[in-house]
Parts: C-alpha cells; structure tokens; sequence
C-alpha cells in the first residue's frame, strides 16, 4: 500500500467501504517509519502498541457497522511537547528526556476520543526554540526533499513526518512560525490557529500568550478536518475561547474566491525576500486574482519591529514558563550538588540546550528591574500597535498575503552559527502570533532547485474559514505533486 | 539622649475558607497526609493552566467590603519569579500592581486609646508548600498539600506606634475576618501569618528611618515579643550613634531563642521579575456583585459589640472579651437563648469556659449543657461549689448536665419535708447543743448546722437546712 499518498479523506472513505482495515493502514505507515525515518529523523518515539490497539479498536467498530468519525483510524503524528499519558513527552530537550505526564493533553484526548491513531511523538527545537529544529536535544531532523536541508522549525518532526509520508497528517504548535514555517519548508498546509481556538492545555509552554496547537496536512481539506478534529473550548483553559461551536470548514471552503478581497503588505515582498520565493508567491497572488478575489497593495510597517518584540515577548515567558525545570520534583537532576541552589544550576546547565539557555537569558534580562520599561514593557505597547493595525486591514480585507519565510529551505548548519540569522526566519511568521490572529500556510510551488515555496494567509480573529477558502481554491489551481521521492540522497 | 518612637507596618498573609485550591479542584484541608491534597495542576507539571476559583475572588472582595477598602473593578493576575523547592512552577500567581483591593482601615485600642490603622492593599495570591526539615538527614522533604492554598495580603501603612497597638491591630483583623467567614485565621497551623516591618525614628519626626522585616512568627504573642525584643535592638544601634547603622534586611525571629536572627540583607534580595500572568485573563468584577457581598456581610464584631451590650447589660470590658472570638460570642449567645441568664452566662465564660478552653480550638460544651448548670444552681438542685465540679465533669463530655448531676450524685435535697426530718434527727441526737443555743450560746448553730449537712451527706440545699435549722431551735 502506497500510505505516502493517502489523505484522512482517502482513509475515510476506504475505511467506509471497507477497501481496507484501519490496522492495515497503521501497520503500513509503522512499516514506512522504521524503513525511512532513520534518514529523517522526524520522530522521537513511536508507540506502536497503542496506535495498533486503538486501530483494531476502529475495526471492531467498523464490523459492528458504527458510524465512523472523520478520524477514526486515521494515524497521526504529534509533536513531542504535547503531554500523552504514559508516553514520555520530552520537547526534544535532556530535561524531559524521561518525563512520563500523568495526564494527556486536551488535544491529545480530543483525538483519542475521536478515534484518531497516535503513532508516536515527534522531533522538534528544544523547548520550540528554533526555526530549522537543529536545536534538538537529540538529533536533528532532515528535509524529506532534500535531506541536506532543514525542514524548518519548531515543528520539523511533524512537518517532516507528513511531507515524508509517514502519517496523513500531524499536529504542532505555532508560537512565533513553528507549524507555517516548516510547512513552507516541507510542501505541506499548515494551519496557526486564532489563540485562543484550540486549548493549550497539556501543550508544554513556550511562549503562553503567543502558543497555539495547529494541524500539518497533505491537503487544504484534510487540514480542515484536521482542525475541526481539536478545537474548541475548553474549560481548562482560560485562554480558550468560550461559546464557539465546532465550524464545518470543509464544507465552507468550496464556494469560491470570488469578491474577496485580499490585501498585499508591501513590507511583506520588500528587499530581502529571496526573488525566487517573491516571483512564487505572486504568482499564486495572480491565480487568486484570476479566478475574481480583489487584490490590492497596502502598507503594513511591522515586521522589523515585530521581530523584535516577539523574541522580548516570547523569551520574557520562557524564562518564567522554563523556571520549574529545576531538577526538584520530575525531569533531569545534576549528579552531585552540595545545597539547593547548586542543584538548580548543575541539573538546568546540564540539560538545557544553547539555544534555550540564550532564550532564558534574554527573557530574564527583559523582565528585569530597571529594563523593564525599556524591553517588556515596550514589546507589550507594540504588541497593542500591531493588533490595532491588523483590525484596520481587516475592516478592508478578508485575508492578507505574504511570503511565509523569505528565504528557501536552508543547508543543516548554514544558519547556526549566527542566532540573529537564523531569527530572520521568522520575519512574517511572528505578528500574526503578536495579534493572535490565524494563518494558514500551503504550497505555492517549488524553486528551479527543487524545493518548495510556502504562501502565508493571514486572516481576522476567528476567520479561518476565509482563510480554508481562498487556500482550496488557490490548491485547486496550482495542482502541485507534493509527494517527494525518498531515499538515497546524501 | 532623644526620645524614639517605634514605626510598625505589618503584611498578613491569610488562607482563604475555600474546599478546593484557587487555580486547580484538590482539597484545601489542613493536616492530610502530605502530598495526597495535589494533582498536576498544583504541583506545576509540564503543560498545565491555572483556572481561578471564583469563590477566592468573593472572599478577597467581601474581605476588602469588610474592612472599609476601594474594590478594583479590573484585576489582573501576575506572575512573582523566584526558584524554591516550596514553589513548584518556580514562579508564583500573585498580583503586583493592580490588587483587588486599596485602602481600607481598622479601628483599634490600645493601651485605652484608640487609633486607626489604614491599609495600603489587599491582594490575591497563592500559597506555597511546606519543606520539612529533617534534624539528623541530609536532606530536606517537600509537602504541596498547602501548595496553591488561596490567600489573601493585607499589608497596613506604617501607622503602628507599639508592640501593643500590632497587637490589638492583629486580634481585631482576626476578628473581622473570622465574624465574616473570610479566613479561620489560625495562627499556629499558618492560616494566618504576620511578617512586622519595623523601624524606629525621634519622636515627633516624621522621617521613614532604615526598616527591618522580621518574618517566621506563629503566633499573636510572639508577635509582640518579637516587636518588643527588635525595638531594643534598634534603640541600641541608635544609642551607639554613628557606625551602628539599622541595616535594611530580613530577620528571622527564633522563638526557643526569644531572638531575631538575619536571614538575608538587602543585596540579597530577589528581583522577582514580575510580569502579566498570560494564563490568566483580566478578571471583571462587576459593581452590583460588589454591592450585593456589601449587603449580605455578617454582623461584624464592632456591631455585635454595640449590639450585646444593649441587649444583655453587660460592661464593655466583658462583651469586648466575649467578642474577641466569635466562636465565644455566637457560645454566649446561644446559652443566653436558652437560659435567659445574660450576667451569670457571661461569667461561667469568662471565668470558666476561657479558662479551661487555653488549650483547645473548640468550645468543650454545649450551650445546652451550660445553660442547665447555671439553671440548675438557680433552682438550687445543685450548689455554688457542686457546679464548679460538675462544670469540669463537662468538658467534652456529651451526658446532660441533669443525668450527670444525678450521677455524680450532687444533686441538692431541697424538698423542705425531707430537710426537716433529718433536721429533727439532729436535733434529738444532740440535746446539749440545743440547751446551748437556747441558752444564748448562739455558736452552736453552727456545730448543728454542720451535723445537719453531714446527715444529708452534704446535699442539703445549704440555704434552706439554715432556715429550717433557725426555725426549729426557736420553737
């Protein structure tokens, strides 16, 4: 069985009419894992037992002719820092390496119950710390089109597993680009959800006010399934969203672009953008405008700045989110300490990877009395600023279009040396996190190397079934093979 | 030399009266075995949230109503960075420039004058756990049973002059916010806990001279020896003049020692980093709740001081010892109900009840009880002395005051027939004694009377073998 070209539709549908079992397709998909993923590296731990047990369950379901949820038997990858009972949960850092939560995250239970298939966790950047997830505390992930490059960051394991065929489809989380960036990266839809839409409890905090939990899919449907499969309120968490009932984006995607009216920040395409990615995404820009959307250029000054007060924002809750890993109760204790302090300090320097050591350091910095007002502070009142100047555009536009990196997939190791670089990455991913507002993700093409080009939707709060919308309508268009060609290259 | 005046402001940290914690759904009980009242919300695992109780909010907003405080109406939740093993997410949800409450005042007296003490804020926050220290072992053991406990911080302006007036602030606090069900306000199990900031200045200055805080006291009395013991250490410093400077630092106060020991100084001290909770959403309270807890607090002891003392025609020095507590007043009240007794009711308390309860949480009886003993003497079934015993045969003892009376055997003869009988007896049995009394010798009523008691086997209503016995000889 080709699994690397199915979606949760296909699935769904074979499951119905039984062209095949549920454990048929998990055990294919394992298969592929152990035959592929030691190149890829997209995943952390598998849970073969548990994913063949819950897919003989879907069976016995099926036989007894119950009615069968979208994602029933459907596998799934799931990034390594969302909480799964009495699987470790590590956010790929030496902290957590044996962290075994007592409890599954809202989302973790959301698929569960809905018959969803975990195969097992997924490789990411430390903590989510990074943008081409060579921040892992354990190894590394590759691109599966081209395993010389990164798959992008934080959520490079996820990204990977699908692009690579590995699952149909996974879940990240998005606190500055983490799920848009490596879906850009690897050729898949990628979906940042407004915060706030999907719970974040069990998700292990990087940046609370910035987090969210989206979906990688092969296809614009099969996101949308995928993110009606775990949203909605949840009481656990404050921050969740109250009083919105489940959306059926599927059904709403397919009407259509026409009247729609799609804003173009300048800023957004300026210098600095490589000309390759520009030329791509204004090509997928002119098959929207082609099929009857609006577009129009505007002015939208936020991304230098922006870059900024995200690393303030995100790095100021860090250092406190990261303060009780301190060897005390779970996680990595340092072998020898003479007192307490001395046990705080041996057991984070050992365990913490650079990147989040750097991330503690400025966050600490910020927060700190007489900078306060100079860092935090500030970051806080841009913060104001760019939601306020997202309101403005979207009283004109249902939707705002950019790049979703400026730069193509990257070499390991081209980036690392200098942080400030590798931060570049996130230049059109991080506002949209500052606002809270969702965007999606897709593929827009590939460069004459060969690699794919991501296309960013932002929408207003609560309006990704805009966002579904034009993605479908511009999929449809463009027709692209997404499916790379595995094994050998290195 | 010049004369110093003492500049007191207190922070009380108070545990709330909720079932469950303010950010997760475990039990807020005292004494359970440690770490069975946590789950991964309190012990801060990773990837958890904090949702508020809303009944920790209702306390801190009746506590803020109670004690005269602006209610804020927009509150915010922020985050106090600092590692301890005690704190398991490494920061704790407190509140650091937008408190639920400010201002606010207590009235009190002491030394018989009376003064008011204004609070700067009340804040919302959540406890920590407990470390325990083993004597002999290298290392050191962690309960988070208490560990995100709801509290409240009051924090008073530097309005305190003495070690007294502290005193008579903390007693009068503890009552107001025992009458409204804020807090039971134990000091001994760490519900409620006083750290004293204190400095000293010339009298009649108005300077804020170096402060020393001065943390680890557990009790109402340690409290004022640690104010008395760290106001002659200061006046000493002063006394030395120049090069014996007060140094700004936290003291502890060891209470085996009856001395306060430093703990950190200034340099130490933490910069807590504090910042928006991003778990927690602003919570908004809205005026008409705030009205509504308005109305419906209880009396409150300032009230129900005026209240008593109209109602029963007691002196204020009285009602203000039955007051203090107001598991004693609500004692004193329902044994008046039952005994219509007011003057007698308060005195078996004060001198009884408080007496025997030195070393108890709990009222040992019932007003039932109480109120039958002190009916009981009034009938005369039982006399003065007989009551003291059956009074300590009382105390936590669920038999009625009548079948205990019955069984310890003191119920009085009273019945004049029975009296007289026994009476006769006496009289025919002592001839001489009679003679005597007839013949002027008047001290041999005494010898009788003490035969007739004797007779009786000292149950004789006293009063009534009297009259009987002076009837009889002047036949």
């Amino acid at each position: 069985m080709e699994v690397e070209k199915l979606t949760i539709k296909r699935i769904h549908e074979g499951l119905q009419q039984k062209e095949f079992k549920a454990e048929e397709i998990t055990k294919a998909y394992l298969e592929r894992i152990k035959s592929y993923d030691r190149q890829i590296g997209a995943f952390l731990t598998l849970d073969e037992n548990s994913a063949l047990e819950t897919s003989r369950q879907v069976d016995q379901r099926i036989a007894r002719g119950s009615a069968l949820n979208i994602l029933d038997g459907v596998p799934v990858a799931v990034k390594d820092n969302m909480c799964t009972r009495g699987l470790r949960t590590t956010c790929a850092s030496k902290m957590l390496e044996d962290f075994v939560p007592p409890y599954d995250a809202t989302v973790v239970e959301a698929l569960k119950h809905q018959g969803g298939v975990i195969l097992g966790k997924t490789n990411m950047d430390e903590f989510a710390m990074g943008s081409s997830n060579e921040n892992s505390g354990f190894h590394p992930v590759r691109n599966p089109w081209d395993s010389s490059r990164v798959p992008g960051g934080s959520s490079g394991g996820s990204a990977a597993a699908v692009s690579a065929g590995f699952a149909p489809m996974a879940l990240g989380s998005d606190t500055g680009g983490s799920i848009r960036m490596p879906a850009a990266f690897c050729g898949l839809v990628g979906v940042k959800p407004t915060y706030g839409r999907v719970s974040r409890y069990g998700l292990i905090a990087f940046g609370s006010s910035l987090d969210q939990i989206g979906p990688f899919a092969r296809t614009v449907e099969d996101a949308a399934y995928a993110l009606e499969g775990i949203e909605g309120f949840d009481p656990r968490d404050s921050t969740s969203a109250p009083g919105r009932t489940k959306e059926d984006y599927a059904a709403a995607m397919k009407q259509g672009v026409r009247g729609m009216r799609i804003g173009i920040p300048r800023e957004f395409f300026a210098e600095g953008v490589n000309p390759e990615v520009r030329r791509i995404v204004l090509r997928g820009v002119k098959s929207l405008e082609d099929q009857g959307a609006e577009v129009e250029e505007f002015t939208l000054p936020i991304t230098q700045s922006g870059l900024s007060a995200y690393y303030m924002i995100s790095s100021a809750e860090a250092s406190s989110n990261l303060g009780r890993y301190d060897g005390v109760r779970f996680g990595y204790r340092a072998g020898e300490y003479k007192n307490f302090e001395e046990l705080v300090v041996k057991s984070r320097t050992e365990a913490f990877g650079k990147e989040v050591k750097r991330r503690i350091m400025l966050g600490t910095y910020v927060l700190s009395s007489g900078y306060y007002d100079a860092y935090y502070k500030k970051a806080m009142l841009f913060r104001q600023k760019v939601r306020g100047l997202f309101r403005e555009a979207f009283e004109t536009y249902d939707a705002i279009v950019s790049p979703t990196v400026p730069m193509l997939p990257f070499k390991l190791g081209e980036k690392t040396q200098d942080p400030l670089e590798m931060y570049l990455a996130d230049l059109f991913t991080v506002n949209v996190n500052i606002a809270g507002i969702p965007a999606l993700s897709m593929p827009a093409g590939f460069s004459e190397s060969g690699l794919p080009v991501g296309i960013q939707f932002m929408g207003n709060h609560f309006e990704e079934s805009k966002l579904f919308r034009i993605a479908y309508a511009l999929e449809k268009d463009l027709g692209l093979d997404l499916i790379p060609e595995l094994g050998g290259v290195e | 030399m010049a004369v110093y005046e003492t500049v007191i402001g207190l922070e009380i940290h108070v545990e709330l009266n909720t079932k469950s914690k303010i950010f997760c759904s475990c039990s807020t009980a005292f004494g359970a075995e440690p770490n069975v009242n946590t789950c991964p919300v309190c012990i801060g695992l990773p990837g958890v949230l904090p949702v508020l109780n809303e009944e920790v909010v209702h306390l801190a907003v009746k506590a803020g109503n109670a004690l005269g405080c602006e209610i804020n109406l927009i509150n915010k939740m922020d985050r106090k960075n600092y590692f301890y093993p005690d704190l398991p997410k490494a920061y704790q949800i407190s509140q650091f420039d937008l408190p639920i409450c400010t201002g606010g005042f207590v009235e009190v007296t002491a030394q018989g004058e009376k003064t008011r003490v204004n609070l700067t804020r009340i804040h919302i926050e959540e406890d920590a756990g407990k470390l325990i220290h083993l004597e002999d072992e290298a290392y050191t053991l962690v309960d988070y049973n208490r560990g995100g406990v709801p509290l409240i911080e009051i924090v008073t302006e530097p309005d305190i002059r003495s070690a007294e007036e502290a005193v008579a602030f903390l007693k009068q606090l503890r009552s107001i916010l025992v009458y409204s069900g804020i807090s039971d306000c134990r000091m001994e199990q760490g519900s409620m806990r006083a750290d004293v900031n204190i400095s000293l200045r010339k009298a009649g200055t108005s300077v804020l001279n170096t402060k020393v805080e001065i943390k680890n006291m557990n009790s109402i009395k340690e409290v004022y020896k640690a104010i008395k013991k760290e106001e002659s250490r200061q006046l000493q410093l002063y006394s030395y003049g120049e090069g014996h400077k007060v140094v700004q630092e936290t003291r502890r106060w060891d209470q085996a020692k009856g001395r306060t020991l430093a703990m950190r100084s200034k340099e130490d001290a933490h910069d807590y980093r504090y910042f928006p909770e991003p778990d927690l959403p602003p919570v908004r309270i809205d005026r008409e709740w705030v009205l509504q807890i308005r109305s419906s607090l209880p009396e409150l002891p300032v009230d129900r001081k005026k209240r008593m003392m109209a109602a029963y025609g007691l002196r204020e020095t009285d009602v203000d010892i039955l007051i203090e507590e107001k598991m004693i007043a609500d004692f004193f009240e329902a044994t008046v109900a039952l005994s219509r007794e007011p003057r007698e009711s308060a005195n078996w308390i004060i001198t009884e009840v408080l007496r025997v309860m030195k070393n108890q949480e709990k009222v040992p009886l019932t007003p039932e009880q109480l109120s039958d003993l002190i009916l009981e003497v009034k009938k005369g079934t039982v006399s003065r002395t007989a009551a003291k015993e059956v009074f300590e045969a009382l105390i936590n003892q669920e038999k009625s005051t009548g079948a205990l009376i019955e069984g310890m055997g003191l119920n009085q003869i009273s019945s004049a027939q029975t009296l007289e009988a026994v009476i006769e007896e006496v009289i025919e049995e002592f001839p001489q004694a009679l003679s005597d009394y007839r013949a002027g010798r008047t001290q041999s009523f005494g010898f009788l009377m003490g035969q007739c008691m004797k007779a009786t086997k000292g149950k004789g209503n006293p009063g009534i073998v009297k009259a009987i016995l002076e009837r009889k000889l002047k036949e």
